[in-house]
């Protein structure tokens, strides 16, 4: 293994549980003292290294230290015990935007959060216009802030933070900003970051994202670390171990026994690469990716399509279409495969699953797991959500001549 | 030593969060930084026509300068402590009022005091700038003292620096600190002589001390450090000469203590402010 990037050894962090908080000097004379708290250990003892170039994924349910323990890293929380040191700049996408001043424009901002994260003026003007282009506020970027809407704000702070240019980069749940286009753009630019060799911590309890993210994950529970692996053998083990269904951070969620899951569901194209962008009526192929962990017979995979507003657009399965196989019992895909893709211009999202023949057990649910965005293509129609391909014929006169 | 070099480090995010304050300070108000300029000249005829015309204070000409205004003789102390009640009041809630940003964003915390403070310097410097061409205008030559008065503004503010650290972690620890504070401050005002001259107090001590009540009063007094830097900013400004040796040193002595134990103070409750807040 190279150097670590970071280290955590030993890390305990503490914090009080306050009865009544005293933040007067009153009520603290009157109680002789600070006040009353319970403590309450958020993590123990946390041990592990990070390796230079890792994409670092840290899992655990809500509570289990896993945004101390980020906040940690990034030097916002003090640990009461053990050391966590770190190689290199550091920027840290927790709350974006967190350092706008409401008053001020756009560009001010943009140079007063770049200098608290880091950049010196030089270094800011010179990537001034990638990080407003990265945005799309170049209209924007000379009004008040406090005029923008609430997308514009977070993109603003997330294209200053991402271009720090930071050795290390820690992601809190963060990565469900925007739009579809602009969570692209962040996706390309984790990508690029991937490849310049940065590392990259996130904390998710998205296990999709953890899945395609990350090449090695921690596991915490209660503040404790149970294991740091392998993703996919990890991320198993949780599912198992009965964390498997809760909401995720896209508002996505997952569930299922897990004898068998879904590693992953996109859209291809013809290459085999997944896209999220489709033309209406163009040929498109939905490819399920499973992970059979034993011998499962005559499983039934289904897909759904839902608008963005929840809409029941469409939805197939493997049994009703009777395109059962006996059995699956490794890992293998599935396609469902479009001639002409009658979806008019939207967003939609996919769910996909895997069930049994009955479809009354589910291995693996995953609600709204792919978002894809379609465009005009043809037929071009004026509105709704479905083509029906039709064509404007026959005008005639019916008055009598 | 750690804590100049670190300073250093961060000096381009203290310059920026300087002039955020600047620019927020008068943001959306129509005379815009005029108000800094508005403000004290108001402040100045309301203390003049309370204490030279009503209460008629008897104030010292100045020597070598000759000028005998109660209004300059006033202002040239009343600049020097607006800044530091500014520079206090302001840097002690620097931590609180950027909570958002301590909580989810890691920096030097330090910065956002020394800013706060630091934009009361840009008011002060231009204050103190327009007072010496008016003071030129009324006949007094402290032109060439402006240099000294650079280095006792400079003093005034690593004082101002280490009460707004310390009180300001104080603040986040206890919100009535800055209630507190601002009583203490108006206490202090007039324990300092900023309305009236020193020679009230002499005199006063000598009344005592002939009455039997020996109780160095004068000497108490002169504890205060705001004393000093007042008599200072009076000998520089207004008489145009040089201060005394012991009130400089005292200057000296009052701003690297302060600071010191400010620094150390706000490093020592630093650590858990991210959750306190």
């Amino acid at each position: 293994m190279t150097d670590s990037a970071i280290v955590v050894d030993d890390v305990s962090k503490r914090f009080r549980l306050y009865h009544q908080r005293n933040q007067s000097i009153k009520a603290a004379l009157m109680r002789g003292g600070r006040a009353s708290y319970e403590e309450f250990w958020a993590l123990r003892d946390v041990s592990f290294e990070v390796p230079v170039g890792a994409r670092f994924g840290i899992m655990g349910t809500n509570g289990s230290g896993k945004s101390t323990l980020l906040k940690c890293i990034a030097k916002i929380l003090r640990p009461d015990a053990g050391r966590i040191s770190s190689t290199g700049k550091l920027s840290a996408l927790l709350e974006l935007g967190s350092g706008f001043h409401p008053e001020l424009s756009g560009r001010e901002n943009v140079y007063l959060n770049g200098s608290i994260l880091g950049l010196s003026k030089r270094q800011l003007d010179a990537r001034f216009d990638e990080i407003v282009e990265f945005a799309g506020v170049e209209q924007f970027i000379d009004q008040p802030v406090k005029n923008y809407s609430s997308g514009m704000y977070v993109r603003l702070g997330f294209s200053v933070a991402i271009n720090v240019d930071p050795d290390i980069l820690l992601v809190d749940e963060v990565l469900a900003v925007g739009d579809a286009a602009f969570q692209d753009k962040c996706m390309e630019k984790f990508a690029e970051f991937r490849r310049a060799g940065k590392t990259v911590v996130v904390v998710s309890h998205a296990m999709g994202t953890m899945r395609t993210l990350c090449d090695r994950v921690a596991w915490l529970e209660r503040g404790n670390l149970v294991e740091v692996g392998r993703p996919d053998e990890l991320i198993d083990r949780y599912i198992d171990e009965g964390h498997s269904s809760r909401v995720d951070a896209e508002g996505g969620s997952q569930w299922g026994s897990g004898e068998a899951v879904l590693s992953s569901v996109a859209f291809i194209d013809a290459t085999g690469q997944p896209i999220t962008k489709v033309r209406t009526g163009d040929e498109a192929t939905i490819r399920l990716t499973y992970d059979a962990h034993e011998r499962i017979d005559k499983p039934v995979f289904g897909l759904a399509i839902e608008t963005l507003e929840g809409v029941y657009v469409w939805a197939s399965n493997t049994r009703d279409a009777d395109y059962v196989p006996d059995c699956i019992e490794s890992s293998g895909t599935v396609e469902f495969h479009i001639p002409r893709l009658m979806l008019l211009p939207g967003t939609f999202d996919i769910s996909a699953s895997i069930v049994d023949y009955s479809t009354t057990h589910v291995y693996d649910f995953r609600r709204h797991c792919y978002r894809f965005d379609v465009d005009h293509g043809t037929p071009r129609e004026s509105g709704g959500l479905v083509s029906l391909g039709g064509e404007w014929q026959n005008l005639r006169s019916t008055e009598n001549t | 030593m750690t804590a100049v070099t670190q300073l250093r480090g961060s000096r381009e995010l203290l310059s920026n969060l300087t002039m955020r304050e600047v620019r927020g300070k008068y943001k959306r108000t129509a005379l815009g930084q005029l108000w800094s300029l508005i403000n004290p000249l108001a402040m100045m005829l309301i203390y003049t026509a309370v204490f030279g015309q009503v209460l008629k204070i008897q104030v010292p000409p100045g020597h070598p300068s000759g000028l005998k205004v109660f209004a300059l003789w006033l202002i040239c102390a009343l600049l020097p402590w607006n800044f530091l009640n500014s520079a206090i009041s302001g840097g002690m809630g620097a931590l609180v009022g950027n909570a958002n940003l301590i909580k989810k964003t890691y920096f030097p915390r330090e910065v956002l005091v020394a800013a706060t403070v630091f934009s009361w310097d840009i008011t002060l410097l231009t204050e103190m700038g327009v007072l010496a061409l008016v003071l030129v205008a009324f006949g007094g030559m402290p032109l060439p003292w402006l240099p000294l008065v650079v280095v006792f503004i400079a003093l005034l503010t690593l004082f101002a620096l280490g009460l707004g650290l310390a009180l300001s972690v104080a603040n986040v620890y206890f919100r009535d600190t800055q209630h507190f504070v601002g009583i203490l401050m108006q206490l202090w005002f007039y324990a300092t002589p900023i309305v009236y001259p020193i020679t009230y107090v002499h005199d006063k001590a000598q009344h005592l001390k002939a009455r039997g009540w020996d109780i160095h009063l004068e000497f108490i007094y002169r504890l205060n450090p705001m004393e000093r830097f007042t008599a200072v900013f009076r000998n520089l400004m207004y008489d145009n000469r040089w201060p005394t040796l012991g009130d400089s040193l005292y200057c000296v002595g009052a701003a690297v203590i302060s600071v010191a134990i400010g620094y150390w103070l706000f490093m020592r409750f630093e650590g858990r402010m991210a959750e306190e807040l």
